[in-house]
């Protein structure tokens, strides 16, 4: 053990003196959340709108200011026909509201009024939104119309009233960061320790420690653990950060998130010294690092990408990827609060498969040093 | 008891065979030297006495524990040390020495002595918080040693201590070794260079993972007891080993700088034949002068009449 603690307290001397190491592990973390925090967001607001009212009724300016009103649209200007397609092409309004003349009459006499909104597809996520918003404010506005027309009933037969349960404005922010933090818990643990332990062979003191009387596992708790400290270090700075900038809720107990990080982050080194008992030189380490962190918990642990609409094979995959657990678990107790009786089964995922690549490791090690 | 004690010692790498059944002895005290081309077996050696490579056959015991059965017994036997000088070069001078005393398990009163002995012997007083990439190479080369020997094994394995060190720093680090043998530490070192194995009071020539010759320089130039050989001073070295290349008297030739060795065959003491030939050949003979053997002599010697693999 003290053996241990003399290898690790080099290990962090040397992470310290290596300005380079030092940044990967502690920067880029904090860049890579403020980069994706804010570049990659999918809430749609402020659309640029044109209106095109050919009735101009009372009717077809409640139409319009129906629109206006909400959050999500800033009305452009009234536009004539034949200039809605010059301004979609030069991108100047991303959605024109045409309200054909004698809607207003339509309204008053209870017939069905078509409205026209045309949205521009060029990018297809935002367009489903927009309409999503525009069908959104119609509906509302029809009812309020048949709710006038009945007065008797007082009630329409069926109405819905949805309410988003831990993030209800939909703010992409709080499903992201999660998947942040998996993501570069990931990128440091794996890669850094990698690295690290390919560097002592290249240089030579690997054989001089192996000279030593000194055990594979006191050597490999040595070496990962100053990793495992920033790396926790880091994924904590990250949740702080995005509670500050993000307004990230954290509902759940501090000692579970930690708990739930340091399983994570004990996969992530064993898949790292994995690594290096399979690579000669730092580059292919790198490569083979980024393979096997960066790819799947990017793609196929429901970062961005659901999983439940991969196809079958694709999730059957994801299986043996720790990060679709980890996301799991983290947006369990950060988004909603829950505890161990909830995210036990994925905790349990997490230290098989720490107990696995860190067992294959120490095997691999051992029949290295042997 | 003998510190190191090798029995038909063999390691296969598939179907190449690294070092081929070596048997030898080292006593305690001794400085025993290896002396062999690159490839010849030395390194491969050396890590299976050192418990880090296991033997294809044969056995081994170093310090009395077989290499095989405790390697980590042997381990804490014994000090390492390769040309690479394995020190952590971003950490300073007493960064690496705390961390090599950590993983012998060094602490206390004991630690800080050695740690005196080592800033001491590798002439580093001072100097403690400087970083290692920064230090000469000769200082480096005795701060590996210090950080090898900062257990206090009575065995010490040097595998091509010298390579890219400066004259004046080898020799001073061939003073380190001698006091280390007085000190009754066994060193077993191996190296390419002639004048370092002059040092060594024991030496075994390898060639193609066999043991070539073993014994005292003076024991192994014992070969050379009826043959005698000269050195000729002429004024085309190439031009006079081709002369010389049929002469019955003359065995083999060989270049030394910018003369000539010539072995000449057992009762040929006569050199009036060689200046006959050279002068016939068109060459100025400026001097001819029966000379001992040097160590690099007995070595081309032993090289010759090895098998080739």
């Amino acid at each position: 053990m003290k053996k241990a603690l003399a290898v690790g307290r080099k290990e962090f001397r040397q992470i310290v003196r290596d300005r380079r190491t030092l940044s990967v592990l502690l920067v880029v973390p904090i860049l890579f959340l403020l980069l994706f925090g804010y570049a990659l967001n999918w809430d749609v607001r402020h659309v640029r709108l044109a209106v095109d009212d050919q009735d101009h009724t009372t009717q077809s300016r409640d139409l319009v200011s129906a629109f206006v009103d909400s959050d999500y649209f800033d009305l452009v200007g009234a536009v004539r026909q034949d200039q809605i397609r010059g301004l979609m092409n030069r991108g100047d309004v991303r959605a024109v509201l045409v309200i054909p003349s004698g809607t207003g009459r339509r309204l008053l006499a209870g017939r069905t009024a078509p409205i026209q909104v045309l949205i521009n597809g060029d990018d297809a996520n935002t367009a489903t939104t927009v309409m999503g918003y525009a069908q959104a404010l119609l509906n509302g506005l029809s009812t309020e119309y048949r709710l006038a027309r009945y007065p008797v009933t007082g009630r329409p037969p069926v109405t819905v009233e949805p309410r988003i349960w831990y993030n209800p404005e939909l703010r992409s922010a709080l499903f992201l960061v999660p998947g942040l933090i998996a993501y570069i818990a990931m990128l440091t643990a794996v890669i850094s320790t990698a690295l690290s332990v390919v560097r002592e062979k290249e240089l030579g003191t690997m054989e001089q420690v192996r000279m030593a009387p000194l055990g594979t596992l006191s050597y490999v708790t040595g070496k990962s653990l100053p990793y495992f400290l920033v790396s926790m270090i880091s994924s904590l700075g990250i949740v702080v950060v995005a509670m500050w900038l993000f307004d990230l809720p954290m509902r759940g107990s501090w000692p579970l998130l930690v708990l739930a990080i340091a399983l994570f982050l004990a996969g992530g080194l064993g898949l790292g010294l994995l690594v290096s008992t399979v690579s000669d030189s730092q580059q292919v380490a790198f490569q083979i690092a980024a393979l096997v962190s960066f790819m799947p918990t990017l793609l196929l642990s429901g970062f961005i990408f659901p999983i439940a609409s991969m196809p079958v094979w694709l999730q059957v995959t994801t299986y043996v990827v720790p990060a679709r657990y980890f996301l799991v678990v983290l947006r369990g107790i950060v988004l909603k609060g829950v505890g161990l009786p909830i995210v036990w089964p994925d905790m349990l995922a997490l230290v098989a498969f720490a107990g696995v690549v860190l067992g294959l490791a120490a095997v691999r090690l051992r029949r290295e040093w042997a | 008891m003998n510190a190191i004690t090798v029995r038909d010692l063999t390691r296969r790498f598939g179907d190449f065979v690294a070092v081929d059944r070596v048997s030898f002895d080292v006593a305690p005290g001794e400085i025993f030297g290896f002396l062999g081309a690159n490839g010849a077996g030395k390194s491969t050696t050396i890590r299976m006495l050192c418990g880090l490579l296991k033997p294809t056959s044969g056995s081994a015991s170093v310090g009395g524990l077989d290499v095989t059965r405790d390697p980590e017994g042997v381990k804490r036997r014994i000090g390492y040390m390769s040309q690479r000088f394995s020190l952590y070069e971003k950490l300073t001078v007493d960064e690496n020495i705390r961390f090599y005393g950590g993983i012998y398990g060094l602490s206390g009163a004991r630690f800080e002595a050695r740690r005196r002995f080592v800033i001491e012997m590798a002439g580093l007083e001072g100097r403690g918080r400087s970083l290692t990439r920064d230090l000469p190479g000769g200082v480096r080369q005795r701060l590996a040693l210090g950080c090898a020997i900062l257990h206090e094994p009575p065995i010490v394995f040097l595998d091509e201590p010298t390579g890219g060190v400066d004259p004046l720093s080898r020799r001073r680090f061939w003073t380190l070794i001698d006091t280390l043998s007085t000190g009754g530490v066994t060193v077993l070192v191996t190296t390419h260079y002639m004048d370092e194995a002059e040092h060594c009071h024991r030496l075994a020539i390898m060639h193609a993972g066999r043991l070539a010759a073993i014994g005292s320089t003076s024991e192994l130039k014992q070969v050379f007891a009826d043959r005698p050989i000269v050195e000729i001073d002429s004024s085309n070295a190439i031009e006079a080993m081709r002369a010389l290349k049929d002469l019955p008297s003359v065995e083999k030739t060989s270049v030394f700088g910018t003369a000539v060795h010539a072995v000449l065959r057992p009762g040929a003491a006569d050199t009036g034949a060689l200046t006959r030939r050279l002068t016939a050949a068109g060459l100025q003979v400026r001097a001819i002068v029966p000379v001992p053997p040097s160590l690099e002599d007995v070595f081309l010697d032993v090289m010759d009449r090895s098998p080739q693999p």
